[in-house]
Parts: structure tokens; C-alpha cells; sequence
């Protein structure tokens, strides 16, 4: 009976076997990292602004920001997430045309963000942010009112500059409670416009409107009042409009907030 | 990947472990850059496939990432991780081929290599210089006439170099079908060297 401890006798089979060792892919540790949420990778992608740099991991998409030079980006993103950012070709196709449809206004697409890191404040701001349709824009004030926190109007102004996935979480919807546009992160407030206006609205319109001191609209007929570009306000015809300062002066006139864009108390025009 | 490269210190089990019941983001980079060449050799030699093989590690990885999120720290501590990194990478091989054979008949790298194609490895490894591939396409030939049992048993035994109780713990067999499945492996493969020399040895008579 042979020995089954082999004794010599596959000594040169054992030994060819012990040469099958192979050398993982270069690429194959960063890409499991990747998989796994502790590093990401960052893509150039064209958007209506110019190219921009999108990083993600398999938990979701976790910076959006104007391409540039990618040791700067790497930096910036490992300073702010603590995670390395490995330069790709491209994004994974899904995850490209998911974003490219986000961008355009469709919100049904989900998308998956990856804010580990941030703050439960910055958060809540941003997930309220991303209630805002396309094409509408609420006040600083009214983020600040939705989340419980009416007095942190600043906050939620500092909150949504540093959001680190703009036009994914929409902060170019939230405009200064004076009605003026504000401040963008993305390249400033001229990109802002852009946005807005690829999105139907009229920035210049809005911001006539807000020196008028329009900050709310009702309908004559149905006695509810609205953000100017909330959906239920732009079908008011002109004949029945009824602008208004401020929600209390809606309420004294008899006007009911609208339960789809839920103006705020406090949102007055100066 | 621009930017700096990173290099990982390779670590050895024990500290490896300690460090990851320490803190598994933390210490994750580096169970990927201790085990990830031997891993991708046991899916490698499992699959015969380098894009199978690749996928079923960074599978393996990833389950086992997810599972150290769930461990205790103690647990952790008391994992043999060369054993329960290919029981984890055996089962990504299986849920693999599961899917691969819905999918496209077995391809084989030899004649597509005669053919002038080029896999494209773009990691230096020993495959890559001309005599070793040739060597290591015919054993890959030869580890294809085995059975699943002896095949896997072999590749764990001789190529990863795992023991008889690692890998009765690993397949969930008894030690005795681990040794024999191992024995009756090189007894087929001697009879195929025997064979190739046989066939040799008619080609120069012919």
C-alpha cells in the first residue's frame, strides 16, 4: 500500500504544484477597497457646468465637485473623508447614468450618498434639501423650520456650503431668505443661475420679484399660499394672484399654507 | 490612480489579527495585502479563469470585511485567518461557477494563447516570463483532469500549503477523505506526466 504521507515519491509533482502561486492584479486591492466603502475612486464626468470629479465606493456617491487638478482633489478629499481617492476612467456605467438623470431632474433615480464623516446638523439639512423639486426654490428659513431648528437660518446656510455632493443633494434650490440667489459652492452664484435656469426658472424674474418684496403667493380662489415656484403657485392665474410679505400677513388675510411647499412662519420680507 | 503610492506593511497573522479586532477599517488594507496573492492563487486554480479568479477575491474580501464588521472583538482575535480566508474565497469560487455556467461554456487559455492572444496580465509575476507560462498552462491542464474533491484538496494542500486539519476544518470533511482525496490528486497527476512523456517520447520516435 503506498504511503499517503507521499514519501518522496510525488516529490517532483509537489514541487510544481508549489510554483502555481500567482500575483493578484494591480488593480485588484484598490478595487476591493473600494467595494468595501474604505476608499473610493473619482472619475472626471461632463455636467452643464464643465467636467466635474465624482468619487464614490459601494456605498455611495461621496464628492461632487468642478474638475481640477486631481492632487488637489485627492488632498481636499482626503482631508474631509479620511479616505483615499483612486483615479478611475470613468464611473461604472449605472452609477453615470443614475447621476446624469439626477442632474436632470429626475428624482425617482436613487442614488446612494456616503456622508460618513459629517455631521447629524449638515445631514438633516441636506436630506431636506433633496425634498425640493426641480425648477423650485425654498429660503435658508424654510430648511431651517423643517428640521426643527427655525433659528439656525446661518447654519443651514454653512450646512449646505459645505455640501460635499452638490447638484446630487440640490443645494442650489435654497436661495437667501431675502429671495436674492446666494451664494453657490460649485463655482459661485453665477453656476447657481445656470442650474436654476436649466431647470425652467427665470433667476432674474426670482429675483425681481423678492425686491418687490414678494416672499409668498396665494390664489384668490382657493385661499392657499405658496412659495412663488412652488407647482401648486405657478397654476394661479394672473387674475388671482395675491402676493404676499409674509405667511403671518398670508394667515391675517385668511390664506392657508400650502401642504405641498409648507411656507414657514418667520419668512419675512424686510 | 494618481498621486502617492501607498505602500502597506506586510504583517503576519497574529499581528494582523490583533490589529483587526483593534479596529477593522483600520487594520482591512493590510489582510488585503497579506493574503490577496494567495487567495487569487486558490480562485485562480479553482476557476482556471483570471477574470473569474479576480472577481471571486474581491468577493472574498468584501464578505469578509462585512463579517469582521459583525465580529466581537474576540472573535476576531481567536480567527486562523489563512483558514478562513479559503473557506470564504471556496465559497465565492462556488457561487462563481454557479453563476458562470448559466452563463457561457468554459473557455480554455491554450489555444487562444497559440492563437496570438494576449490575457494581458498587467501584474510582473512569474507566469509572465515565456518558459514558466508555458509550465504553468500545463499544470493548469493537468489540475483540470482532476476532480473537484481532489482538486480542491490539492490546491489547498500543495499550492497554498494549508494542513490536513486546516483544510478538513475548511471543506467541513474528515481528515482521512482530506488525505486521500489529496493521495488519489498526485497519483492522477503522475499518470498524466506519465502520459505527456509517453507522447513525448512517440513524437521525437515518429
Amino acid at each position: 500500500m503506498t504511503n499517503l504521507t507521499t514519501g518522496g515519491r510525488f516529490d517532483d509533482i509537489e514541487a510544481g504544484l508549489a510554483h502555481l502561486g500567482a500575483t493578484a492584479p494591480a488593480g485588484l486591492a484598490t478595487a476591493t477597497l473600494v467595494a468595501t466603502g474604505l476608499a473610493d475612486a473619482y472619475a472626471s464626468a461632463p455636467s452643464p457646468l464643465g467636467h466635474l470629479f465624482i468619487a464614490w465606493n459601494a456605498r455611495g456617491v461621496s464628492a461632487v465637485t468642478l474638475a481640477g487638478d486631481p492632487d488637489d482633489f485627492e488632498a481636499r478629499h482626503r482631508r474631509e473623508t479620511g479616505r483615499i481617492a483612486h483615479r478611475a476612467t470613468a464611473l461604472p456605467e449605472p452609477l453615470a447614468k443614475a447621476i446624469a438623470r439626477r442632474i436632470g431632474g429626475d428624482r425617482r433615480v436613487p442614488v446612494s450618498l456616503d456622508l460618513r464623516g459629517r455631521g447629524e446638523f449638515e445631514r438633516q439639512v441636506w436630506m431636506k434639501a433633496l425634498e425640493i423639486p426641480p425648477g423650485e426654490v425654498r429660503p435658508y428659513g424654510w430648511i431651517a423650520a423643517e428640521i426643527g431648528r427655525p433659528k439656525a437660518v446661518r447654519a443651514v446656510g454653512t450646512a449646505l456650503g459645505h455640501n460635499p455632493v452638490p447638484l446630487i443633494v440640490p443645494c442650489h434650490r435654497v436661495v437667501r431668505s431675502d429671495g436674492t440667489i446666494g451664494q453657490y459652492s460649485l463655482g459661485g452664484p453665477g453656476n447657481k443661475r445656470t442650474i436654476l435656469a436649466a431647470e425652467g426658472l427665470d433667476p432674474d424674474d426670482l429675483e425681481a420679484q423678492a425686491r418687490a418684496g414678494v416672499r409668498l403667493v396665494g390664489s384668490g380662489t382657493t385661499h392657499i399660499v405658496c412659495h412663488p415656484t412652488c407647482r401648486n403657485a405657478r397654476r394661479i392665474q394672473a387674475r388671482h394672484r395675491v402676493p404676499f410679505r409674509s405667511l403671518g400677513a398670508a394667515t391675517r388675510a385668511g390664506f392657508r399654507a400650502c401642504r405641498v411647499c409648507r411656507p414657514a412662519a418667520g419668512l419675512t420680507a424686510a | 490612480m494618481s498621486g502617492q503610492a501607498v505602500f502597506w506593511v506586510v504583517m503576519d497573522d497574529t499581528r494582523l489579527r490583533r490589529a483587526l479586532a483593534r479596529d477593522v477599517d483600520a487594520a482591512f488594507p493590510l489582510l488585503l495585502t497579506a493574503h490577496q496573492d494567495r487567495i487569487y492563487t486558490i480562485a485562480l486554480r479553482i476557476l482556471a479563469d483570471r477574470a473569474d479568479a479576480e472577481e471571486a477575491t474581491q468577493d472574498a474580501f468584501v464578505r469578509a470585511y462585512r463579517a469582521l464588521m459583525d465580529y466581537p472583538p474576540e472573535r476576531i482575535e481567536g480567527l486562523s485567518l489563512r483558514p478562513w480566508l479559503a473557506t470564504i474565497v471556496l465559497n465565492a469560487c462556488r457561487n462563481r461557477r454557479r453563476r458562470a455556467s448559466d452563463r457561457r461554456p468554459p473557455v480554455r487559455l491554450g489555444p487562444l494563447l497559440e492563437a496570438g492572444f494576449d490575457p494581458g496580465d498587467p501584474a510582473p509575476s512569474i507566469e509572465s516570463i515565456g518558459e514558466w507560462r508555458g509550465e504553468v498552462e500545463a499544470w493548469e491542464g493537468r489540475l483540470g483532469t482532476l476532480s473537484r474533491n481532489q482538486r480542491t484538496a490539492i490546491v489547498l494542500h500543495h499550492v497554498d500549503g494549508l494542513s490536513y486539519p486546516e483544510i478538513a476544518g475548511v471543506l467541513g470533511q474528515p481528515e482521512g477523505t482530506v488525505k486521500a482525496n489529496v493521495h488519489r490528486g498526485l497519483r492522477r497527476l503522475r499518470e498524466q506526466l506519465e502520459a505527456e512523456g509517453a507522447q513525448r517520447r512517440e513524437e521525437m520516435t515518429a
